[in-house]
Formats: structure tokens, C-alpha cells, sequence
């Protein structure tokens, strides 16, 4: 499956839900498809894009929270999962695309090339709803099955590694910054 | 991708002539090369991390038992190892060769390098880690050997932070 | 079980061991039950005890390495368990005493307490041995196991939440440290 079509399928889910993505294929690709004002790109400070998903999670608990994750991005601060088990925010929703790879710098192969099972991984930190789905149809089921739950939801698809040729994107991080920040704290200046 | 492998080559025969046999490294675009030269190295171990701050304690247990080793990370990689470099490697008195990509200087593209580039140097500062920039591929040699010098003699972290003049070609 | 207890049953093994304990209630007990040049006692560097122990396993192939860690150690740095997966050098052994807290602070509970299984997560990472082990005669079967297979090996085994009464050890870090190197390279300067 490519990231690129499991997004696509989410897409209007998306749309309605706060979302922080970590950075590199699944930032662009998702800006690719349409950004807007409840989109939050962590263009670095790898490992944290769960961490500041469930901070907001915690801070705006009706409001429903997702993130978009890469493994490499996880395995950095696979702690989280723990952390996220332990507060459980019902709002939150946490999505790994799985590439196997650090696909950015290069290609190399991560952990979960080698016996890492983040699912796995997820379940053994306590977080009870856990879905694997590595077809588009499953992400989009598993996805809707999340945003009905009233629960954590933790879904891992193994994804293809390929990203899209260019990582440019006609906006930039501090406007992403004060766009998320305004919308999320209710409009106009 | 422009990286420049000649340069990658000297810096990697530099490290073996240091006698350098354990490489940690959390890969990084400039870091391709020298990753990919210590994988297909039957003679030198490398380890694929997580997370950069794990190779503080490889590096840590390798002094220990008596083997040479280096860190290859992205400045950031260096931000994010600085408790283990602080209350491990400087506690102990261990000895690291830090090779850290010097994202975020003069020249760079990516907005999210930035940040990282203003403080590398005066975090180095903070943490009294002597440090020297390898710009010059003619003086890449001597600088590794003289790192590696320095940081068994002073038991202590050393960092050489590689430019994009001598990383990067285009 | 108490962890001395279980400390006390493995201490003739350890004795042969290159062994790496975190900070806190885990040195001093080893200490308390007598000192060897064979010891390192990481007294800070939170969660690269394991890491620690990767590389001295991976320095000293023909040498056994056992790390004693803890619960909120291992937490710090979960990481390090994928990393050990890939790599799974035979002569290691990695035993997590998981007393659900962070004792020498003033007792917190960890994630331990809150659903999060170490493990779990340890065999999820990737590693195939991991034993549980919550008696005394169960921690001593399953490290004489671990000894002898040349396999990597992970035994957890929860503990009560009470250390010594006294954290004090007659030994400095750099004492520990040099005489440590000084041992594994082999005798006389």
C-alpha cells in the first residue's frame, strides 16, 4: 500500500479532526492533498508529534485528536507509547505508517525491518485498541472504526517506502504555527 | 543526492586509521555514504540506533572493554544526547569521537535545520566539549587523528562538526 | 520477592559476569553483596545501562554481559530493546527488575503500573527469549538458562518497591570506572 492512497482515503476524516503529523513523506503528502488550519506539520523534533498529539489530546478533550506518525519518528521515543497508555485520552487517535525505513535521508533500513512489531509494541504498552491494517480499505475501516470509539486507538500499516520527489511545501513552519495555535483557540484575532 | 562521496571515503579511511572498530550511527543525508562504508565493513560493527543517545552508553561500553569507536549523528542527534553525554560520558570520563553533521549553517535550505544550526556551537561551549569544523578534505586526516588523540588523552567527549563544504557538493 | 533476595540467589553467577546495574537500590544491593573489578555501577545516565551493556557485549564476544536494569530505566530508553533485537549478541543477558515505581525518588509509580507490560514489549521488539521470572527460584532457573544458551535473553521479574536502607557505597564512580576497564583489558597496568 503507499501512504499517499491510505491519506487519501482518510482524507475527509481528516478534515474534521486536529491533526499533527511527524515530518518528511507524510507531511507533504498530506499538505499535498489540501491543507488546512487544523493541520500541525513537526517538521523536526523527532518523536514528538505523539507527544504533541497527546498534549492536545489532554487539553482539548472534546475535540478529536489525530497523529500521524512514521516508525522511525516512533522508534525515537517508543516511551510514548507507555505515556499515551497511561493518560488514555479517548479523543485521540494515533496512526504508524510503518516504511521499515528512514526513507528521507536515504532509505536505511529501521528496526522494524529487523523483529520490531510496533503493534506489538503498542499492545504491550497497555493500549487496549490496537489495529493492524495494510490495505487502503482496512486503513479507511479501521480509521472510521477509531473516530467512532470512544477510546485511545492505535492503528499500524505497513506502507511502501516511496515519498514524493519534492518536500516543498508553500508554507511555511511559523505560519503553520500561528494558523494551528489561532484556529484551535476558537478564530479571528 | 549530492553528497559527496570522495569526501565520505577520506573521512571513513580516516577513522579506520584511528583505529576506529565500532561505529554507531543514526543515519542522516550527509551521513549516507560513511553509513553505508561501515555496513559493508567486515572489520568494524556497526549499530543502527534508535534514537542518538544510545550510542553514548555503545561507545561508553566499548572504551571500556578496550575498542575505539565513533558516533556518527546530525547536530540534533547531538542535542538529544546531551543528558547521556553529560551524566555518562563526561561523569565517567569516557572517551567519544562525535562526528556530527553540521546541519543549519551558512547555506541551508531546510527551514527545520535552522535552530539547530544557531546553537550547536555554544551548546558545545556549554558543555566544555572541545570541538573543531572540518571544512578542508586535504586536512580531514589530521583532524580525526588529532580528535581521537585528544579525547583518549582527556578522557573526554570530543566533537568534529562536518561542514557542508566538505559534504556536500553541487 | 524482594530484589536482594533475587540478587543474592544469582550473585555466584554474576560473579563470572560482566555486569552493568543502573543507579539507585539495584548497585548498592550488588554492592552490599560484595564488590568484584567485574562490576559497573551506572549511577546516572538514565536508560543507557542497557545500551551500556550492548556494546560491552559487542566488544567482548567471547565475554558474558549481564545488565541489571529497572523498571523506570528501561522506560526512559525503550528503545534500547529493538536496538539489542537487531543486533541479539548470544552473550547477553538483560534482567529487568520491575517494581512498578521510581523508588529512590519518593516512590512514584511508573507505566508499569498502568498497563504497560516490559515483557511484552521485549519479545514485540523482536528479542525471542524472555522469561518471566517473580520468585526467587524462578529468577535463579531462568538465568542459569540464560547462561548457558548463547542466545540472547531477557528475564523480567517484578520485585517489591524497597530498597537498602542505606544508598552509600565505599567506592567512587571513577574508581568503579577505571578499575572496571582495567579488569576487562586484562590484569596489570
Amino acid at each position: 500500500m503507499l501512504q499517499e492512497d491510505a491519506l487519501r482515503a482518510i482524507y475527509p476524516r481528516l478534515k474534521k479532526q486536529i491533526v499533527v503529523t511527524s515530518l518528511g513523506t507524510v507531511a507533504i503528502e498530506l499538505y499535498n492533498l489540501g491543507h488546512r488550519p487544523n493541520f500541525f506539520y513537526l517538521e523536526h523534533g523527532m518523536g514528538l508529534a505523539s507527544s504533541m498529539g497527546l498534549g492536545l489530546a489532554l487539553s482539548l478533550p472534546e475535540r478529536p485528536v489525530t497523529i500521524l506518525e512514521g516508525d522511525a519518528s516512533l522508534l525515537m521515543n517508543l516511551g510514548t507509547l507507555s505515556t499515551m497508555a497511561r493518560y488514555g485520552p479517548p479523543n485521540l487517535t494515533h496512526i504508524i505508517f510503518d516504511n521499515e525505513s528512514l526513507l528521507s535521508p536515504g532509505g536505511f533500513p529501521s528496526a522494524t525491518s529487523d523483529g520490531t512489531d510496533l503493534a506489538g509494541v503498542a499492545r504491550e504498552s497497555g493500549i487496549r485498541h490496537v489495529t493492524k491494517a495494510d490495505t487502503v480499505e482496512a486503513v479507511e475501516e479501521a480509521y472510521a472504526a477509531a473516530a467512532e470509539r470512544p477510546a485511545l486507538s492505535v492503528i499500524h500499516s505497513k506502507v511502501e517506502a516511496v515519498g514524493p520527489d519534492f518536500h516543498v511545501m508553500g508554507i511555511g513552519l511559523l505560519e503553520v504555527r500561528f494558523g494551528f495555535a489561532r484556529h484551535l483557540q476558537g478564530g479571528q484575532p | 543526492m549530492p553528497v559527496s562521496s570522495v569526501n565520505s571515503q577520506i573521512i571513513y579511511d580516516a577513522l579506520k586509521d584511528a583505529g576506529v572498530s565500532i561505529i554507531s550511527a543514526l543515519p542522516e543525508t550527509w551521513l549516507v555514504h560513511l553509513v553505508g562504508m561501515a555496513d559493508a565493513d567486515p572489520e568494524v560493527t556497526l549499530v543502527r540506533l534508535n534514537k542518538e543517545e544510545e550510542g553514548v552508553g555503545i561507545s561508553a561500553g566499548a572504551h571500556l572493554a578496550g575498542r575505539k569507536s565513533a558516533m556518527l549523528m546530525q547536530n540534533h542527534g547531538l542535542l538529544t544526547s546531551v543528558n547521556g553525554i553529560v551524566s555518562l560520558a563526561q561523569l565517567y570520563r569516557i572517551p567519544l569521537l562525535m562526528l556530527v553533521s553540521y546541519r543549519g549553517e551558512m547555506g541551508e535550505r531546510d527551514p527545520w535545520q535552522t535552530e539547530g544550526g544557531l546553537v550547536t556551537e555554544r551548546v558545545l561551549d556549554a558543555l566544555g566539549i572541545m570541538y573543531r569544523k572540518m571544512s578542508d578534505p586535504a586536512l580531514a586526516a589530521r583532524d580525526i587523528r588529532q580528535a581521537q588523540t585528544l579525547a583518549e588523552s582527556s578522557l573526554r567527549p570530543v566533537a568534529l562538526l562536518l561542514t557542508r563544504e566538505l559534504m556536500w557538493e553541487e
